[in-house]
């Protein structure tokens, strides 16, 4: 087993049950690689180089993890509460980031908890992609879909795109 | 003397005597009277322009959980975005690109039924195939629809499209806001949840007000102090936050506060009256007019003897 395979199998283990706790604030705590793949429908997992984006980030955990990992952030909303906040147990995206963001339960869950501060924390889908795009639209890294993971088959359905694309020709735009 | 117009003279001179086309006019005012604000716990949409990057996904999920016909182009296709569209029998959401002047970057906007609290098609149909659900939904019965196209025309939105493509039934076509198939359980939007990037927030209308206006205190100047549908036409489920002024990204920002209806029902209310009066009314005028000159002709009928 090659070290990248281990670590793959490594950060699915830690993606489903959280990260574990690491023992200090310094970034190389966390896993090498990050299979994204609690979402794939219409496109494939993500192998998230999670050492290249550590280095990108300067070892700056807060750019991705806000106040869970030990960094602090410089986010003046989140100062407020978390100027001193240590390291959490939850580090994974999915740990905080609703997979059903919107589902009655959730609503409900949230409807129940008059007192809860983050009302309208994003999904998960949301954070991935508000985050990882917001931050690559600023250095100038790919944002388009395919630039970080192939659609597929049931993708390409969707969109009517691949071998699911219209006929040349059939320009149609309907009418009002 | 106060001066008469033409409103009060059909009010007092007919209200007398048709107390019961008067009654029926109250009670139509009842349903939609101008200030009913939606139901108390109605389902909404909060869409963020900020985040939107115009991907198509949510208009590939419309089309998918509508059963819509296969489009002509495939929602990958982003060249569609150079031109403006509207919503069409086989398209219940499009995005549309908006250069605007107080950004580098163009923002996109996702148009589709608003789900006014005081619809303008609901009470402009008059076969009643409209209703607003108490969960929000803007929803119409295909099967009553005669296809006068009266809700195209009374839309500030222009929001509804016709079935022109069908030779038998043509009827209006426009979104549900996924009524039958998700919101009625309790389920968001398919296009909500397509988007990828959060750009919509599904949720009670009330929650998505403090939400949005929240975010717009959270992240100062970020957004424009105002949220599109809060107030609009009296108010509508589907909110918006934008971060360039709203005429910028296609919003009508003339359309007032007032529900359509309150433009048109002090009319309303007078023509069932005038239909049932007025015809007995004029006919009497008529008769006894008549009867004057009848009996003028006889007399001078007699005369000539």
């Amino acid at each position: 087993m090659n070290k990248k395979t281990k670590y793959g199998v490594g950060v699915l283990a830690a993606v489903l049950l959280a990260w574990a706790p690491a023992t200090s604030g310094t970034a190389m705590e966390g896993p090498e690689t990050v299979q994204i793949d609690a979402l794939a429908q219409y496109y494939d997992a993500v192998t998230f180089d999670h050492t290249m984006h550590v280095e990108a980030a300067e070892d700056n955990c807060a750019v991705c993890h806000h106040h869970t990992t030990g960094t602090p952030t410089d986010d003046p909303n989140c100062v407020r509460c978390h100027n001193t906040s240590q390291e959490g147990d939850l580090v994974a995206c999915q740990d905080c980031h609703a997979k059903n963001r919107f589902e009655a339960d959730y609503l409900q869950q949230i409807e129940n908890n008059p007192r809860l501060y983050h009302r309208s924390k994003v999904g998960l889908k949301g954070a991935y992609h508000l985050r990882c795009m917001g931050c690559h639209q600023e250095v100038g890294a790919p944002t388009g879909c395919e630039d970080c993971h192939s659609r597929n088959d049931a993708g390409d359905k969707l969109f009517h795109a691949g071998t699911y694309a219209p006929a040349p020709g059939s320009e149609s735009e309907g009418h009002h | 003397m106060a001066k008469i117009n033409r409103r009060k003279f059909l009010k007092t001179t007919l209200a007398g005597g048709v107390a019961a086309t008067a009654v029926a006019g109250k009670q139509k005012n009842a349903l939609a009277g101008g200030s009913f604000g939606g139901y108390p716990d109605s389902m909404g949409v909060l869409v963020d322009l900020t985040r939107c990057v115009g991907c198509r996904t949510c208009e590939a999920a419309c089309n998918k959980e509508q059963g819509l016909p296969a489009p002509s182009r495939s929602f990958d296709d982003l060249s569609v975005l150079d031109k403006t569209r509207r919503t069409t029998e086989s398209a219940y959401t499009v995005v549309n690109k908006y250069e605007v002047s107080t950004q580098d970057h163009p923002l996109f906007r996702k148009i589709q039924c608003n789900h006014c609290n005081e619809p303008a098609c609901l009470t402009s149909c008059f076969v009643n195939a409209y209703k607003k659900t108490p969960e929000g939904a803007v929803i119409y019965d295909p099967t009553v629809c005669v296809g006068c196209r009266t809700c195209m025309v009374a839309c500030p939105f222009y929001v509804p499209a016709y079935s022109y493509s069908s030779v038998t039934n043509p009827v209006v076509k426009k979104c549900i806001m996924c009524y039958d198939t998700r919101l009625k359980f309790g389920r968001p939007p398919a296009c909500v949840e397509s988007c990828p990037r959060e750009v919509m927030t599904f949720g009670k209308r009330k929650d998505l007000l403090t939400i949005g206006h929240d975010r717009i205190r959270n992240n100062p100047g970020q957004y424009v102090d105002h949220i599109y549908g809060e107030t609009e036409v009296g108010g509508t489920a589907w909110l918006y936050l934008s971060s360039a002024p709203f005429e910028e990204v296609g919003f009508d920002v003339a359309l007032g506060t007032q529900p359509i209806i309150n433009y048109v029902k002090e009319f309303l209310t007078v023509v069932p009256m005038v239909l049932t009066i007025w015809p007995a009314l004029f006919a009497g005028f008529h008769l006894l007019a008549t009867k004057k000159s009848k009996a003028n002709e006889t007399a001078s009928a007699q005369d000539t003897k």
